[in-house]
């Protein structure tokens, strides 16, 4: 910048000379280090006071000391010793905590897969089967229709239909395919994953879409101009370049569904263990110190999972 | 490599819903030819080229390639190779994963197919760069690779979609030397669509003129220049005045359009000087004729100098009969 009006000072000097307005505007120039902070500051602040803090509350909570009826602030790992209780005991068997979050992981894993194959075909179909761009603006409205309604009114929708004498249950029934009714189809793990599959989807096709729609149609052509079958081009061209949306969209499932507490409650009849029925459960016993370490030790490994796959993909670099 | 074959185009056509892209085109190309398609946008040379290699479907007519009928083949299964215009290589693979990628789609083991590549990165003086990715190479680097990769597959034919467009003129221009150097080391066929009328001239052994889904002309560079059948093709091809005379149409060469100051009585088109330019060996000299038409003549610097002109100064215009080119 300030070489660049020297150079013009030297040319012409009459230009610069005399006029007040260049002067003054030198002078309020900003760094544009100084000037790029400013920008990400009302973020940054947003983050912190809503994020951060509150996350520094809960590590910290996670080490207090508490009694049936209050909060002791004093140093104690007795929220992470009440919730491994006895597993050292019970070895070579899973105590609790151990099956609880085993559970949670089966659950996630099966959400993850399922979202992932129905979203990556979604995706698929969007970005290179519907040409126009206002067909594809118009179905990936219609992928957001199950959020046009709360979720308990969706989870409580899903009781008709798969209850003992259900829709499909009295179908089934009717055209003599079974003679008793189904019993696994809600308040199981069936319904769960139904349940969060059905919610979560949405999550994996958007980011997978993103990707895909940037992948230059010429790429295809020149895999099939080499040679390339329809599933070599597949293997070889989209899916390595779908990879950033993959792993987004899967950050984005393996979270919340890791966390959730709700769908499994309603969706599993609350007979379902996971990890964010335990930090529930603290928290209404009024727990909180286990209630955050339990919080902690979901956000640990959360958080391990998606270092596993951001190994695999840089993101950064991707986006 | 490859052994070379002819292609020929039967009453080829294309049809998009009710729009003819391309218009019965009837066209042979011997082998070991290089022809460049010429044309402005739109004229078909595109959705012809395409055809060719497989990637548009014909909606009538035949491609024979060598002694067999391709119409309806894959591009893999024609013999033909394309070199898309944006390039298009794999972002994610390595320059020699690029140039091996047909190979392995063909099941070739891993030290076969990068020993080729190399081999081919080495044709295109790409070798030190096989292990970037595409993204790290400059537009000329990136051509090389497309170059090398379309030709791993041995085609009798190679395919260019406006090789040239992507590059800054310099870059152009050097690449076109390249270019025109490895389709005769190789011998194949290169058939290359342009729509730069100096690129055809500077490659093509044979080039085809295109307007409107048809071919209007085509024959050597030399042909074209010395006799352009049609008006298209005249003004099209650059360097030619096209004016009326005695009710026919006429094209008269630049370099072949005589000025001299005006005088009663002698032969010539009168007209009004409107500018000049100084180009070096020759003055680009603009002038308008009384009926409106705007000619523009290339002097020699030595012949301008006899009567030097100025804009604003009433002229003759003036050609040799004989060398001007009747139009249809």
């Amino acid at each position: 910048m300030d070489t660049s009006e020297d150079i013009l000072q030297q040319a012409s000097p009459d230009l610069i000379r005399g006029s007040d307005t260049a002067r003054a505007a030198k002078a309020a120039r900003l760094s544009p280090s100084f000037i790029s902070w400013l920008q990400a500051g009302p973020m940054m602040l947003v983050f912190l006071v809503f994020f951060l803090i509150p996350l520094v509350f809960v590590v910290i909570v996670s080490f207090w000391d508490y009694n049936e009826y209050q909060l002791l602030p004093a140093f104690s790992g007795r929220g992470y010793t009440d919730t491994f209780e006895g597993c050292i005991a019970q070895l070579p068997d899973l105590c609790t905590i151990g099956r609880t979050y085993l559970k949670t992981l089966k659950l996630c894993f099966l959400v993850w897969a399922i979202t992932l194959f129905i979203g990556f075909w979604v995706a698929y179909f969007l970005a290179f089967h519907v040409k126009s761009k206002t067909w594809q603006m118009g179905l990936s409205l219609l992928c957001t229709i199950p959020f046009w309604t709360s979720n308990v009114i969706r989870m409580i929708a899903w009781i008709p239909l798969l209850g003992r004498n259900g829709l499909v249950n009295s179908g089934l029934m009717k055209t003599g395919l079974i003679n008793h009714p189904v019993e696994w189809l809600l308040f199981s793990e069936f319904s769960v994953v139904l349940a969060l599959v059905h919610l979560f989807t949405f999550f994996m096709v958007v980011p997978i879409f993103n990707s895909m729609v940037r992948i230059d149609k010429s790429l295809i052509e020149a895999a099939y101009d080499a040679g390339a079958t329809g599933f070599q081009t597949l293997v070889n061209v989209i899916i390595p370049l779908a990879k950033p949306g993959i792993v987004i969209g899967s950050i984005f499932v393996i979270t919340i569904v890791m966390g959730d507490f709700i769908t499994i409650g309603v969706m599993g009849g609350q007979q379902i263990a996971a990890a964010g029925k335990i930090i529930e459960t603290r928290v209404n016993a009024l727990q909180f110190p286990a209630a955050a370490a339990n919080a902690v030790i979901l956000l640990a490994i959360t958080f391990l999972i998606i270092t596993m796959m951001s190994r695999i993909v840089d993101i950064k670099k991707e986006l | 490599m490859a052994t070379p074959a002819a292609l020929e185009l039967v009453a080829v056509t294309k049809r998009y819903d009710t729009t003819l892209a391309v218009d019965n085109v009837n066209l042979k190309i011997p082998a070991g030819t290089y022809c460049c398609l010429l044309g402005p946008s739109g004229c078909g040379k595109t959705s012809t080229l395409r055809m060719i290699a497989g990637h548009e479907a014909v909606s009538e007519g035949d491609i024979i390639l060598g002694a067999q009928n391709v119409t309806d083949l894959e591009p893999a299964k024609r013999g033909t190779a394309m070199m898309f215009q944006s390039y298009a290589l794999f972002p994610h693979l390595s320059v020699l994963d690029n140039v091996a990628f047909a190979l392995k789609m063909r099941g070739v083991d891993r030290p076969t197919r990068h020993k080729r590549a190399g081999e081919l990165l080495e044709l295109v003086a790409m070798s030190q760069y096989a292990g970037r990715l595409p993204a790290q190479l400059s537009g000329g680097q990136q051509q090389r690779v497309a170059l090398a990769r379309a030709l791993i597959t041995e085609p009798q034919i190679l395919l260019l979609d406006e090789p040239l467009s992507a590059l800054d003129p310099f870059l152009r221009v050097k690449m076109r030397g390249e270019l025109k150097r490895l389709q005769r080391e190789l011998g194949i066929s290169f058939i290359q669509v342009t729509h730069g009328q100096e690129e055809a001239m500077a490659l093509a052994d044979h080039i085809v003129v295109m307007n409107q889904g048809r071919i209007e002309q085509q024959g050597a560079a030399r042909d074209i220049f010395h006799h352009p059948r049609t008006e298209f093709v005249a003004r099209f091809i650059g360097g030619h005045n096209v004016l009326s005379d005695a009710g026919s149409l006429i094209a008269v060469r630049a370099d072949q359009l005589g000025i001299v100051p005006f005088a009663d009585g002698a032969f010539g088109a009168p007209a009004l000087l409107t500018q000049t330019e100084y180009q070096g060996s020759y003055i680009a000299v603009s002038l308008t004729l009384d009926d409106g038409t705007a000619l523009f003549s290339h002097v020699p610097e030595a012949t301008f100098d006899v009567h030097p002109l100025r804009p604003g100064d009433r002229v003759l215009a003036t050609w040799d009969p004989a060398k001007a080119q009747r139009l249809q």
